[in-house]
């Protein structure tokens, strides 16, 4: 599967760690909804690790879509709700 | 809807639907290609501004700066002059954009970090679009069009993802500029109006700016006494050495 760390770049990772990525991803949506900045911080930076250290860095002159988009290494918690709720992101980029 | 989830919708919402527009492959091909190029000049516009205001907020940088070594020396004439009532207003002003001055430093810092990660997403973005270029021509020679509609969607769905992304990253550092501004064109507005004095307190009554008064008048008196105790044993000293 293919997983990228927004703003960092993609990493290729097994499948069986998809299970692992989806605990991750709960522990990190729950501490944002309870407005846990530490939690929230340590869960990214949990699951930042995982990639880094269970994937290998996609080579720069692949292109492929990935499976899996993890938020920014320095989003802030208020970030990370505008990024959750906030529909002026979803405009596509000006071409 | 979980955090990885929404990071996909908004993702896929930035991505530009390349390949609906075409029916012939080799021309999506090269219309994406062309949108590429396009959208890469609008990253390279977004770290050209963020090295801008970067720029702008180390001039400010200065600018207070100066106006603290000159509050300083100020503070020294005044006391050199038996003015302490003088001194300690001009202290008291220091102290209160000093704060502002450590502010400005980690905000700098902070935009420095960011210029630093875009670039890099730009120099990575660059490598990808020369690999689509090469991909695409290819793609074009070798396979007949059925294979290369598989081909072509998976290599432009890959880079559309990119572009994507470093557009998400550019937006963030754009809005994280603006508030650095905003803050930034504010204690401007404070500096240039003198009211600074007045928002020791942070705006509060009366008592909130006695209280707030207190307690950075211990960094004032502190300056103070440093001050006259520099003034006190700099005559003593000459004495000596005239001795």
């Amino acid at each position: 599967m293919i997983v990228r760390i927004s703003g960092l770049g993609q990493y290729e990772l097994d499948d069986s760690s998809r299970q692992r990525l989806e605990e991750l991803d709960h522990g990190l949506t729950s501490a944002l909804h309870a407005n846990q900045e530490k939690e929230f911080h340590e869960h990214l930076r949990a699951i930042i690790d995982f990639v880094q250290k269970q994937g290998k860095e996609l080579r720069h002159d692949r292109l492929v879509p990935s499976d899996v988009i993890v938020p920014p290494e320095d989003v802030t918690l208020e970030e990370a709700h505008r990024l959750l709720t906030d529909e002026s992101l979803m405009h596509p980029l000006p071409a | 809807m979980s955090m990885f989830g929404r990071m996909n919708t908004i993702i896929q919402a930035k991505m530009n639907k390349v390949l609906d527009k075409a029916e012939n492959p080799n021309e999506t091909l090269d219309y994406s290609y062309e949108k590429q190029l396009q959208l890469l000049q609008n990253v390279k516009r977004g770290l050209a501004d963020l090295v801008t205001s970067k720029r702008r907020l180390q001039l400010q940088h200065d600018k207070i700066q100066q106006d603290m070594e000159k509050l300083d020396s100020q503070a020294q004439q005044a006391l050199s002059a038996n003015r302490e009532d003088l001194a300690r207003i001009a202290l008291q002003r220091k102290v209160g954009i000093q704060s502002q001055l450590q502010n400005l430093d980690t905000q700098i810092v902070q935009l420095g970090a960011q210029q630093e990660k875009l670039t890099d997403a730009e120099q990575k973005l660059q490598t990808k679009i020369e690999t689509f270029r090469t991909q695409k021509e290819a793609i074009k020679a070798t396979y007949t069009a059925s294979v290369a509609q598989v081909k072509i969607s998976e290599a432009a769905t890959g880079i559309s993802e990119e572009m994507a992304d470093v557009g998400l990253a550019v937006q963030r550092a754009q809005d994280k500029t603006e508030q650095m501004q905003a803050r930034a064109g504010a204690m401007d507005e404070l500096v240039a109006s003198g009211a600074l004095t007045d928002s020791l307190g942070g705006g509060g009554d009366d008592i909130d700016r006695q209280l707030a008064q207190l307690s950075s008048g211990g960094d004032v008196d502190a300056q103070l006494a440093a001050m006259k105790a520099q003034l006190g044993t700099t005559p003593q000293k000459q004495l000596e050495a005239g001795k």
